[in-house]
């Protein structure tokens, strides 16, 4: 399973309502660390299939759900369980970084 | 076994990595975790040569990678831990996950931008308090900024800033500026961006994010109370040498000795230990530009190059 496009429209239903904790990733095109996040992220999005969902939130296009977060740097992680922050990571993370945070949440 | 490896992944790193293994050396790069390096960070770069339209840090990164993996040079994302000398001359580098055995090492892993060291620092960072204009600039529309900071950097990060805050204010603790005249002069007409000098942090406040600073003239003492969305660090930078510490010699500040051009004839990357050597932002605390990491990432290619053949002929 692959990375999911998560945005304002359905930002509830796939990351607050899932029933699996699901780690969101704040990025932008103009972003130069969001460019070495990503690779990253599509690699956990692969070893957690099943485990954990993993999505991206374009903040250009989605302003409202980085507004409602806060987010004023990117790339910032977040990490939902059972539809609340349960973890927040700002700036460019490791693989071992994420899956270590990600492990101890599911 | 390999030739040459190469630790960073920067203009030094990158383009060691392509003159390496153009050389038909067997080489490996591990970048670090934040591959591409400052660059990366930057928007449009104007001063690099052979881009006469200019060219975006990251795609220049990205470039300098696709043209070392084209001459065989075999990439790693991972972060080096320790390196030992062994009996026979060879390197032992071992990183997270794994260890290499090498001949020769290129240390070519730059620099990082300094942390303000004030308290609260760390509570605020990313919520208000940011180490990179271009990464994070976007979240601060009409919003009022300080970017702490006399260098180049503070005043090309407060022109650049003045595109997305209603006003910036660039906070310097002495009263004369490093950054070049051409650098400061652009500041100083901007109407968005205005000085105050003689100052410092001296502590952030907020709650979920920062709101406002405390600042202090350290001439007359006096503190002041200053409401502010966000303060961008612009105070430069340290290099990423830590892990070096024991293994060659560096300077009180961190930066790696090299050699030098004390006469023509010798490897001027050579570092205090035979077999290493070192290019780019971590030896260089003067000039920090990224065609200069570039070239000297060339000379330790070569330099490991003839090393390498010294070794062999004896």
């Amino acid at each position: 399973m692959a990375d999911i496009t998560v945005t304002d429209k359905n930002f509830d239903e796939e990351v607050l309502k899932s029933a699996t904790p699901v780690l969101v990733d704040f990025w932008a095109v103009w972003c130069g660390p969001c460019q070495t996040q990503g690779p990253i992220i599509e690699e956990i999005a692969n070893s957690f299939a099943g485990k954990a969902k993993v999505g991206k939130v374009n903040v250009d296009e989605n302003p409202q759900t980085a507004g409602k977060y806060g987010i004023m740097s990117i790339p910032t992680i977040m990490i939902f369980k059972g539809g609340t922050v349960a973890k927040q990571l700002i700036g460019l993370q490791s693989k071992e970084m994420i899956v270590s945070e990600l492990n101890k949440l599911i | 076994m390999y030739d040459v490896l190469i630790i960073g992944s920067g203009p030094a790193g990158y383009t060691a990595a392509i003159y390496s293994s153009r050389a038909f050396l067997k080489t490996i790069l591990i970048s670090g975790f934040t591959p591409g390096g400052q660059l990366t960070t930057t928007t449009e770069i104007d001063n690099f040569p052979g881009f006469p339209k200019g060219i975006m840090g990251p795609q220049l990164m990205l470039d300098m990678k696709v043209q070392a993996e084209r001459f065989g040079t075999e990439m790693i994302t991972d972060e080096v831990q320790t390196i030992v000398k062994n009996t026979d001359e060879t390197f032992t580098v071992t990183t997270g996950n794994s260890s290499y055995q090498t001949k020769t090492i290129i240390v070519a892993t730059g620099a990082q931008a300094k942390e303000m060291g004030i308290a609260g620092e760390e509570q605020f960072r990313g919520k208000g308090i940011s180490y990179c204009a271009t990464c994070d600039g976007f979240f601060f529309r009409d919003k009022q900024i300080i970017v702490v900071g006399g260098g180049d950097t503070a005043m090309e990060e407060a022109t650049f800033l003045t595109k997305f805050a209603s006003h910036v204010t660039i906070l310097h603790r002495r009263e004369e500026f490093r950054a070049s005249a051409i650098m400061l002069e652009r500041a100083k007409k901007d109407p968005k961006i205005s000085f105050i000098t003689n100052t410092v942090i001296e502590s952030f406040s907020g709650d979920m994010k920062l709101t406002g600073v405390k600042l202090k003239n350290i001439v007359t003492g006096e503190t002041t109370d200053m409401p502010i969305d966000g303060v961008f660090a612009a105070i430069g930078h340290t290099p990423a040498t830590a892990f070096l510490k024991g293994v060659v010699v560096m300077d009180d500040k961190g930066y790696i000795q090299v050699r030098g051009m004390k006469l023509a004839t010798d490897a001027h990357s050579q570092t205090s230990v035979e077999g290493i050597f070192a290019a780019g932002d971590c030896v260089d605390m003067r000039y920090r530009q990224g065609i200069v990491a570039a070239g000297t990432g060339a000379m330790a290619a070569i330099d490991a190059e003839r090393y390498l053949e010294g070794k062999t002929t004896t």
